[in-house]
């Protein structure tokens, strides 16, 4: 079985989280085995039969009173007790904000290695091959774990989730045995910013402002024209963030967050080094610059050599035509 | 408050990555090395803490003689002590083995401490694993990619950044924290730093020390490739003016790119 650990949030499950049940069951049916979905919670059900459809033959339900809210150390633990049980051969996390917290707890827990951050996996002479962006995206590293169970996150929006299976299976629920005292720490709150907009590691189109900007009020025109996009975010380079004109929670790049959208384009962005890295794997890039010897038009797609102050606003309008 | 910060010496952010493809390793020939850009939030949150509160802050580093340098750079940014633990093998992507070097050091060598930090992830091998690999290890609780922390008595309280929200975190102290940009802005070395970090001597702790044999720390992770990303090539100018441009865009991402 290939264990596959389902988050939610607000009682929706991610859709990330269906990309690696998705890929879990693709690479688990080239292996002859079959897939399990995993939901951790205080009552947790199964939400909808969607994880039927996307692969998982069996949905394992943890319930435990201390489990109410997320802890890296509960939900391990809860975790660890049915990996022990059902000794998958693999379990898969998407690399989300809770998978990157929570996976390597797992894997220590486990004495297991770790693969963060999967762009692909394969399946070579019997066994899991993973690939996944170091120095965020200047280069590929593909790895095998000596380990076992193969534990693995993978990242959002590069694995297709497609629905096909049945739209029924076994569900079972199963008390978490957490020994008392085991949480020290545990989330006690969510702060959502106002208006808060897709997060760019999730987008489908990113929007993205760079120096040429040329300042914070600025980036309201982005934020239009996000807001005619569907699944968009604004991204910024890090001079845009250094400059203190949008939170750093937007900045794409080696330090900031590598992204993978289907569509990404810069704005007033030169191309640094360390910008490219970390938003080359979008599968289509557009570049707006002044500058036509800008280093972000030999990776684009589709350039534009011009004013972004007047091709943003004429963009917006075209592109409203289209969704409308 | 007894703080240790880890930290990892890195190339800097603008480096071009180069592959020897027969070691499947990094060319290290011509790259500038660094502290981790998250790593330098961790120290100056520390630092931070010490002028508070009071206490000691170490810094440790798990590499070979050349992080001597790093951790140089950590003292004279202001850490009291430096700590190098000695790995006699090169990057090895496996978050698990570190995560054990570390774990094992803080128990034998530096049991009483209040506060563990780290940068959210080395920027490099990318992996974010050591943090709450060492949490799981020593018994503690953990809270990562932090842009706020709050420590009060024997609790602390945490941002922690999730997508487009955060989650305020409260655990007990002693505990493992990672440091995201936005925590503080951190402290250039000074002068009087640099000069004093010349004069101190940092202790080295060994894998037997540790009482930790290589079969202990043998990678999980075995390398198969290690390869450039694929290249891009540039694509279209759109010519005409900024209306005309921006109409033609909009044309090709629907109807020849099929993206929106």
């Amino acid at each position: 079985m290939f264990l596959t650990f389902i988050e939610t949030r607000e009682g929706k499950i991610k859709k990330s989280s269906l990309e690696a049940l998705s890929e879990a069951k693709r690479r688990a049916a080239e292996l002859g085995t079959d897939v399990g979905a995993v939901l951790v919670g205080k009552d947790v059900d199964c939400l909808d039969p969607t994880l039927f459809s996307y692969g998982a033959a069996r949905v394992f339900l943890l319930e435990h009173a201390e489990l109410a809210s997320y802890s890296a150390q509960g939900y391990a633990a809860a975790l660890h007790g049915l990996i022990k049980e059902a000794a998958p051969e693999a379990v898969f996390f998407a690399a989300t904000a809770m998978g990157k917290d929570l996976a390597p707890r797992l894997a220590a827990k486990l004495g297991v290695g770790l693969a963060t951050d999967c762009t692909a996996v394969a399946v070579k002479d019997g066994k899991l091959v993973f690939t996944r962006p170091i120095y965020a995206g200047k280069a590929f590293l593909t790895l095998r774990l000596k380990s076992s169970p193969q534990v693995a996150t993978l990242r959002p929006n590069v694995f297709p989730a497609v629905a096909e299976g049945a739209a029924a299976g076994e569900v079972v629920k199963k008390a978490a045995a957490l020994p008392d005292g085991a949480v020290k720490g545990r989330v006690a709150d969510l702060i959502v910013e106002s208006g808060a907009e897709i997060d760019v590691t999730e987008a489908d189109v990113i929007v993205s402002g760079g120096r040429g900007m040329k300042g914070p009020e600025n980036f309201a025109l982005l934020k239009d024209l996000a807001a005619v996009i569907p699944r968009s975010a604004v991204g910024a380079s890090r001079s845009a963030v250094d400059s203190g004109w949008i939170g750093h929670q937007h900045q794409v790049g080696q330090t900031g967050k590598t992204v993978s959208p289907g569509l990404y384009m810069a704005f007033g962005i030169s191309g640094a080094i360390q910008h490219l890295a970390g938003m080359s794997s979008s599968k289509v890039i557009v570049a707006v610059n002044k500058d036509a010897e800008a280093p972000i038009f030999k990776v684009a797609d589709y350039g534009i050599v011009g004013d972004l102050f007047q091709v943003v606003p004429a963009l917006k309008d075209e592109l409203k035509k289209l969704f409308e | 408050m007894n703080i240790l910060v880890f930290i990892k010496r890195v190339p800097d952010t603008e480096s071009k990555i180069r592959i020897n493809y027969d070691t499947r390793a990094i060319i290290e020939d011509g790259l500038n090395f660094v502290i981790s850009p998250n790593d330098e939030y961790a120290i100056e949150e520390a630092l931070r803490l010490r002028e508070a509160k009071g206490g000691q802050v170490t810094v440790l580093s798990v590499g070979g003689d050349e992080a001597l340098t790093t951790l140089k750079k950590g003292l004279a940014m202001g850490a009291d002590e430096a700590v190098l633990i000695k790995d006699e093998l090169k990057e090895s992507y496996d978050g698990l083995r570190v995560a054990r070097l570390i774990a094992r050091t803080v128990e034998k060598k530096y049991p009483q401490f209040d506060l563990l930090l780290f940068g959210k992830q080395s920027v490099g091998a990318d992996n974010a694993q050591v943090p709450s690999m060492v949490a799981e290890m020593l018994g503690l609780p953990q809270a990562n990619v932090v842009t706020k922390l709050e420590i009060e008595g024997a609790s602390g309280t945490a941002h922690r950044e999730i997508e487009g929200a955060m989650e305020k975190v409260v655990f007990s102290l002693p505990a493992v924290v990672s440091a995201q940009k936005g925590l503080n802005e951190p402290r250039y070395e000074t002068l009087k730093g640099i000069m004093a970090a010349k004069k101190k001597v940092i202790p080295v702790v060994t894998l037997e020390e540790l009482g930790l044999t290589k079969d202990d720390v043998a990678p999980q992770v075995e390398v198969v490739a290690l390869e450039m990303p694929p290249a891009r090539q540039a694509g279209k100018i759109i010519p005409g003016t900024p209306e005309e441009a921006a109409k033609e865009l909009a044309r090709l991402l629907r109807r020849e790119a099929k993206i929106i």
